[in-house]
């Protein structure tokens, strides 16, 4: 048992090394820029009084160090500064988005992890059918549509008709099963664009097991071929699968960003676009930090359960 | 019912599409002889497909102003005209012809791709060989820069770019190219690796071969298989992300035709029932499947050689 606390332990500690060196060069970022931040953002006719007011406003005469070490500490506080384009504080514009972009990506993850999954299961069972080529062909091309292309694909077939609504317009008021239907179309989208990568790897890790000696010994004593995917192959197959798992929830991250501004739902991924045209550093940052934290999140729980799905790792003598 | 007559004509399309595929491929292998032919034989005809959307894009990017009906950004009708004979896929936003901006999106959108890919893979490549070549602490300082670029998701990481330095095409290809050039470096190091410690490479040490010659004559001819599949994975990938920031509106900048952002541009339409603004989205996508189609062929040939 100790083994694998140690191993967790180490895992952490390793992840929290990372997000701290994510954290460096999300804030350090900005000090890449040629020449001063609030000149280049104030624009070539601001007056040197304003100039040197809102380097006050933004603590540009402190040293970076200094500046760091706040931003961090607040950070880790939940609080992340001011934004510049409405002065409010970050944390509020962030609050209730979190949840919102939250809820959508776990919704994508609830119907596409178990749909990905069965679909690999039954492609490796009935291989180089019609079955699995058309699930193939499928998975190939739904990996090359850009989301919006998706989104909007979907918009026309289902939203046309007026099946359900082509904007996610949510708020604190939605009840839970109207949040669902609004959000559905989204959420929908993400599926269809991590399935198919998902699908693919499951079935890829499967076959690959096929033929090894012990499913072949399987096969001879007679056992049904759905069992001996099932009982046999799948438990030794996890390790990758549980990776692309992970993987494709951490692209979610990412995807969520486009879904979230063609269907207009207020999200975080919304926030950062709006935020990025609008050159509000402090707000990307904050957004930037979260979006990273949860990806090497992902990484590292997908690292801890692809050892613990293997007994060999965690009983190592 | 209406979703059964577009399942319809889905399969229609596909139909055609296959057929187009193996007409190409027929008549690549009857203009071809020796190697070449015999490469082709190999191809599925889902390549052949790809081959052929590929060779129609490149075609209509370098004659876009020859084809073209319209200038790229002359207004020539009112806003958001429907299809008719003089304007094929009517007018824009702005009343500009649609068919027209969508030809010289090919020339403007591949383009950037194509460049942005270029120079993301030279760099990445050119390090990830030296960097498995040379070994020692080179190896370790770049592995772990990129290590440390990559734990931070793409998007995100180009969105926090761009805010920083400002949005434009060429601080955008700066970005991206950066970004990818990481994935292309951890591939060609993982490849280079296995191929440094083979006996010929000890022997042409022992021979005094110099660096350069080492990794251009030695290494690169065996790395050179995985290394084009991934041009054409990373291309898919750079064209994706390129089109997705300009959908955005932090990519290609107006008026610039560009298909992400005509998409952006003509988006409203899509709830009236009008399917004009899918077409740029359609080029996008039909162009990574094909790419993807051609790289999937040249991914079983590069494997199966290995059996």
């Amino acid at each position: 048992m100790s083994v694998i606390w140690t191993m967790i332990a180490k895992r952490l500690g390793l992840g929290l090394l990372t997000l701290f060196i994510i954290s460096l060069i999300i804030f350090g970022a900005t000090e890449l820029l040629p020449g001063d931040l609030a000149k280049s953002i104030l624009g070539q006719s601001a007056t040197p009084e304003t100039v040197a007011a809102f380097r006050r406003e933004l603590g540009l005469d402190l040293p970076a160090h200094t500046r760091y070490l706040n931003w961090l500490f607040g950070a880790l506080q939940g609080d992340f500064g001011t934004s510049l384009a409405n002065k409010r504080p970050i944390s509020d514009l962030i609050a209730t988005r979190l949840g919102n972009t939250l809820f959508l990506a776990l919704y994508a993850a609830a119907i596409s992890v178990p749909l990905s999954l069965t679909l690999g299961v039954l492609a490796a069972l009935y291989r180089n059918s019609i079955f699995d080529r058309a699930v193939n062909a499928l998975a190939l091309t739904s990996i090359s549509f850009p989301e919006f292309f998706v989104a909007y694909i979907l918009i026309f077939v289902l939203a046309q008709s007026g099946l359900f609504p082509s904007m996610a317009q949510v708020d604190a008021r939605t009840g839970f099963a109207e949040m669902l239907y609004r959000t559905f179309l989204p959420a929908l989208t993400l599926t269809l664009v991590v399935t198919a990568h998902m699908m693919r790897m499951t079935r890829a890790a499967i076959i690959n097991l096929l033929a090894s000696p012990y499913i072949e010994m399987a096969r001879l004593k007679g056992i049904k071929p759905m069992r001996v995917i099932l009982r046999h192959a799948l438990p030794n197959a996890l390790a990758p699968i549980i990776t692309v798992v992970a993987l494709n929830l951490a692209y979610l991250i990412t995807g969520v960003v486009v879904v979230e501004v063609v269907f207009v739902y207020p999200g975080l991924g919304q926030l950062m676009v709006d935020s990025v045209a609008k050159r509000d550093f402090p707000v990307v940052q904050a957004v930037a930090l979260i979006f990273a934290a949860a990806y090497v999140l992902l990484n590292l729980t997908a690292d801890v359960l692809s050892t613990l799905s293997n007994p060999r790792l965690v009983h190592r003598k | 019912m209406s979703i059964l007559i577009n399942l319809f004509w889905v399969a229609v399309a596909v139909a055609v599409a296959m057929g187009a595929g193996w007409l190409f491929r027929a008549a690549a292998i009857a203009l071809t002889k020796g190697a070449t032919a015999r490469m082709l034989r190999t191809a599925p005809v889902t390549a052949g497909f790809g081959m052929l959307v590929i060779l129609i894009y490149v075609v209509v990017a370098i004659f876009a102003p020859l084809i073209a009906p319209f200038q790229e950004r002359e207004v020539v009708g009112a806003q958001f005209m429907v299809w008719d004979s003089v304007h094929k896929l009517g007018t824009d936003n702005l009343g500009r012809d649609m068919l027209t901006r969508l030809i010289y999106a090919a020339r403007n959108t591949v383009g950037i791709a194509f460049a942005t890919t270029a120079l993301a893979f030279v760099a990445g490549s050119v390090l990830g060989l030296l960097a498995a070549t040379v070994g020692g602490w080179l190896d370790q300082v770049l592995s772990r820069i990129v290590d440390i670029l990559m734990a931070i998701p793409a998007l995100v990481f180009a969105l926090l770019l761009l805010t920083i330095f400002g949005t434009s095409v060429l601080k955008m290809v700066l970005v991206i190219a950066t970004i990818d050039a990481t994935r292309v470096f951890r591939l060609a190091r993982s490849v280079a690796q296995d191929i440094v410690v083979m006996d010929y490479i000890e022997a042409a040490k022992l021979r005094g071969e110099g660096l350069w010659r080492l990794i251009t004559r030695e290494i690169l001819p065996n790395a050179m298989a995985p290394l084009v599949a991934e041009f054409g994975l990373r291309f898919c990938f750079v064209f994706l992300m390129i089109s997705a920031l300009s959908f955005l509106g932090l990519g290609v900048q107006p008026p610039t035709a560009d298909w992400g952002s005509m998409v952006r541009e003509n988006a409203s339409l899509i709830t009236f029932g009008d399917i004009t603004p899918l077409l740029p989205a359609g080029a996008i996508a039909l162009l990574t499947v094909a790419v993807n189609f051609v790289v999937d062929w040249m991914l079983h040939r590069a494997s199966g050689l290995k059996e």
